[in-house]
């Protein structure tokens, strides 16, 4: 398998792209520290009994009053910046990656149920589909958000808020996967392959997803690492606009959201490094996601 | 030709109908009106008596229909949170969030089309690598981030600009303006660019690949060979040519610069729409969120109407095209 891997054109690619190479260790990096945050980190900035308000605001070690425990400085309540994202990262890669994947096992169903089943159905995915394209997708996220915070007023709890963010986003991009889906499925639908399991009577269901999925995936793969990278870039909005995840457990658009406020006291460490942490996070994503897209097409070789 | 602009206006109307349902849906059941009208203390009378006053005691239809009509009217009710007709607040922060959207806008033109062209031309120079470059990176970057590294350099460092606000405006009848006060132009270039950042990249990128399709053609040839000065080739017969889906491409933007700026008023702190539906979101107020819910699809709608109708119009080969696909 290994070996297998090292041979072929793919990894022949990835090596003599020293850019992807670079992302793809900063991508990496970035998910072992994000999973294994409360061990890599040095501080733990949610332990309140750790916290010291005397280190409140302290810069970056290398400024001259910095202090050399806390490399990026701190916050306002003593809360270590890199530590904060360590766990922000955390909660961004989190968030991005499960709005992705609820995104794409949305639009993948929605896709090969009108890719299949057609006629009416299929009209109706797809008109749904189209007046969804004709709007940014920051403000569907947006308007999804919205309605839940209102419709769940009573009961708004933390816990929830990170759930609606994710349903939130997942609304707001599983269109792309549900044309890509349908566009193979009716290509796919036709074959003897599955015209064959039909005579022998397989439930269509079962035919769908066992015999019709798996020939529509390839370009589904490329959609998911562009799609991550958009993920978390709404997600930071989101939190950003005070409408995402909450402070208690922020994400790194939260970290910028609080750090704004400190930009005119001369503070400036508490929203700069997280801002660039997303920065590089979604460009390395990106980057990748490029090379994947060109190095999957035959046509661009 | 009729037949397809009477389907795509019945399309439009579909779908204004389909966001005034959801507008109408947000009013009527996520919110509980009567509930958030009442003070708390009111009688199970006094709640009837309020049902019967706002029609919600009438099928679902006919209350539908009075929304409509209502808003229509521009009738959206009155802000939760500010206690204001809802028509009045927006009425007073669209100037706001037109002009910065207008002006974010022109600097997506005037910078992206020379960019673009200068990419095309000197393709393989420094320059142009390091912009195709800096473009991605561009797209990659969250506009808000933008907005705050602006603020950080040109308000708090070198305290040039102000940080937020629009600065003096001067009304003119019910539009208030920015244009015509030194403060208010100053308070507008750092948002302006912040939300014109993205167009720039946009425009670059589409004239440049546009430029190089058009540089390759045979009439490009033919004016080479007759000895034509390389500036009357680029500007006069190439750069013209690629200007038709510059425009359409822009056009189709707009309504996302609009929508954009929600994000870049908040930064801002901009007295326009986009804040104050993130505030309305922020405090559950309603009647914002659905009157601005209208308020920009219509603008969607109509600019897809107008960009479809006008492709129409640009480009003769469509018309036969379309109007096989109508039948």
């Amino acid at each position: 398998m290994a070996a297998r891997w090292i041979d072929s054109d793919l990894f022949w690619s990835f090596r003599h792209r020293p850019g992807v190479v670079l992302a793809a260790v900063i991508v990496v990096v970035s998910v072992l520290a994000a999973i294994f945050a409360p061990w890599v980190a040095p501080h733990n900035p949610f332990d309140l009994a750790t916290l010291n308000l005397g280190d409140a605001l302290t810069p970056p070690a290398w400024t001259p009053s910095g202090n050399r425990t806390y490399l990026l400085g701190t916050d306002d309540q003593g809360r270590d910046v890199l530590s904060a994202i360590i766990f922000g990262s955390r909660m961004s890669l989190l968030v991005g990656v499960l709005a992705t994947l609820l995104a794409m096992a949305t639009g993948v169903t929605l896709g090969l149920v009108s890719g299949y089943v057609g006629g009416k159905v299929d009209a109706l995915i797809m008109r749904v589909a189209d007046i969804q394209l004709a709007f940014p997708a920051i403000l569907i996220a947006l308007l999804v958000d919205g309605v839940a915070r209102v419709a769940l007023k009573t009961h708004f709890s933390d816990q929830l808020a990170l759930y609606v963010i994710v349903i939130a986003i997942a609304a707001s991009g599983w269109v792309r996967y549900a044309r890509t889906v349908r566009g193979s499925t009716l290509v796919e639908r036709n074959r003897e392959y599955v015209q064959a399991a039909r005579v022998i009577g397989r439930h269509p269901v079962a035919i769908m997803f066992t015999h019709v999925l798996p020939n529509a995936l390839g370009p589904v793969l490329v959609l998911v690492t562009l799609h991550i990278g958009e993920a978390i870039i709404t997600e930071a909005i989101l939190s950003f606009l005070g409408v995402g995840v909450p402070p208690t457990q922020p994400s790194l658009g939260t970290l910028i959201r609080i750090g704004n406020d400190f930009l005119f006291s001369g503070e400036w460490w508490i929203t700069v490094f997280p801002g660039a942490a997303l920065v590089i996070l979604v460009l390395a994503i990106n980057v990748l996601g490029d090379w994947l897209r060109d190095a999957l097409n035959p046509r661009l070789r | 030709m009729i037949a397809f602009v009477l389907r795509r206006l019945a399309q439009a109307v579909v779908v204004m109908l389909v966001v005034g349902l959801i507008a109408f849906a947000l009013f009527n059941f996520v919110g509980d009106p009567v509930a958030l009208m009442l003070p708390p203390e009111a009688t199970e009378a006094d709640r009837e008596a309020m049902r019967a006053m706002l029609g919600l005691d009438r099928p679902f239809y006919d209350q539908f229909a009075t929304f409509i009509v209502n808003a229509l009217h521009g009738n959206f009710g009155i802000s939760l949170r500010l206690g204001r007709p809802v028509s009045d607040l927006i009425i007073e922060r669209l100037p706001a969030t037109l002009e910065l959207s207008f002006v974010a806008t022109v600097i997506g033109l005037v910078a992206g089309i020379p960019l673009g062209v200068y990419t095309a031309l000197r393709r393989d120079s420094w320059v142009s690598r390091f912009l195709l470059a800096a473009s991605l990176v561009g797209v990659s970057l969250p506009n808000f981030l933008i907005g705050i590294f602006l603020i950080l350099i040109f308000a708090v460092w070198l305290g040039w600009l102000p940080s937020f606000g629009r600065g003096d405006v001067v009304a003119i009848g019910a539009w208030t303006t920015g244009f015509l006060t030194v403060s208010g132009w100053k308070a507008i270039i750092l948002p302006a660019i912040t939300l014109g950042f993205y167009p720039v990249t946009i425009v670059m990128r589409l004239v440049r690949s546009e430029m190089l399709e058009v540089l390759r053609t045979d009439y490009v040839k033919f004016a080479r060979a007759r000895g034509l000065t390389d500036r009357a080739i680029h500007f006069h017969h190439a750069l013209k040519n690629t200007m038709v889906p510059v425009i359409t491409i822009v056009g189709l933007q707009l309504g996302g610069i609009i929508a954009f700026a929600i994000i870049t008023e908040t930064v801002f702190q901009w007295p326009g729409m986009g804040l104050l539906f993130v505030q309305a979101i922020q405090f559950a107020d309603i009647p914002i969120m659905a009157a601005y819910l209208c308020l920009v699809g219509l603008i969607f709608v109509v600019i897809n109407l107008v960009v479809d109708l006008l492709y129409v119009v640009v480009d003769p080969r469509l018309r036969v095209e379309r109007a096989a696909a109508a039948q």
